[in-house]
């Protein structure tokens, strides 16, 4: 009961952000949906998550409004309004309708699968030594994902000091003013 | 099962925000919203009934746990959202300075 009511307060958050027209207000109600997905998770018993999530909220919060301040919105409406509302309800009931067709296939709420983890809960503390059973897949029996994962969070950051620096930009472009 | 629908209902305003939209920065808050929904629902995936959390304890009472496997692939997951957001702030930063706006049919023209 609880979820669902963390669910609808979400999605509402979700609309606020989607249809207000100042960016800052924009991109609390999109943290204050975060901090309800971080609400979420320590319900759903996964405080590992809830932890890096409330980390990472805070970080795109400020991240966003260094983005946003200062900054003008323009709100324009051409004559194109109706073709684009419509192509976009057409691609969101589409996705709908494919989801009815595979939401039978799905798992109940309630009763995971198991396949896989049976074999790391049964033997996860014997061949890691770590409590946490989290944190003893991510490092040990999923330790490629977790390269995978620090080698994109070092292209990404590469890509931004790239995109951002403002120094060599000027020595080598000839349209400087 | 509600549950689910209500996750989709999530992804689908996010959807709604990503394709409508025109300012840069609304596109981003659809593209955060949807990674919101899609984390949401790995881990609804993974719940099991009256489970316990995935940490061993010395008085243990409940012996079922939830699956750990979605939340350990959710814990990537959510970082690499967090770079792809630095990244695609960045980007829209360079933008504002080089076009002075964020619309995103006024920046057809090349400059420069």
């Amino acid at each position: 009961m609880e979820l669902h009511l963390i669910l609808i307060f979400m999605i509402c958050a979700s609309i606020v952000a989607v249809r207000t027209k100042d960016l800052i207000s924009s991109v609390i109600a999109l943290s204050a949906a975060g901090l309800g997905l971080c609400l979420a998770f320590l319900i759903l018993k996964a405080p590992n998550l809830a932890m890096t999530q409330l980390v990472v909220e805070i970080l795109c919060v400020i991240v966003l409004i260094r983005g946003t301040i200062n900054k003008d919105l323009p709100l324009v409406k051409d004559g194109r309004w109706l073709f684009n509302t419509v192509s976009t309800l057409v691609f969101i009931a589409l996705f709908l309708t494919l989801i009815f067709l595979v939401l039978k296939e799905l798992p109940r709420f309630g009763e995971p699968l198991m396949r896989v983890s049976g074999e790391y809960i049964a033997n996860g503390f014997k061949k890691t030594g770590s409590a946490n059973l989290v944190s003893a897949i991510t490092l040990r029996f999923r330790g490629y994902d977790a390269l995978g994962e620090v080698a994109i969070l070092f292209a990404a950051a590469i890509g931004v000091l790239a995109i951002t620096r403002r120094k060599g930009r000027l020595h080598d472009s000839n349209d400087k003013k | 099962m509600s549950l689910y629908f209500l996750c989709f209902i999530l992804f689908c305003v996010g959807l709604y925000c990503l394709l409508r939209k025109r300012n840069i920065i609304k596109i981003i808050i659809g593209l955060g919203i949807i990674e919101y929904s899609v984390n949401m629902f790995l881990i609804l995936i993974g719940y099991r009934t009256n489970g316990r959390a995935p940490i061993f304890a010395r008085n243990q009472e409940i012996s079922n746990m939830v699956d750990p496997l979605p939340q350990a692939l959710c814990l990537t997951t959510i970082v690499i959202g967090l770079s792809i957001t630095l990244l695609v702030v960045g980007l829209a930063v360079r933008i504002y300075e080089k076009y002075g706006t964020f619309d995103i049919t006024k920046i057809r023209r090349l400059k420069g």
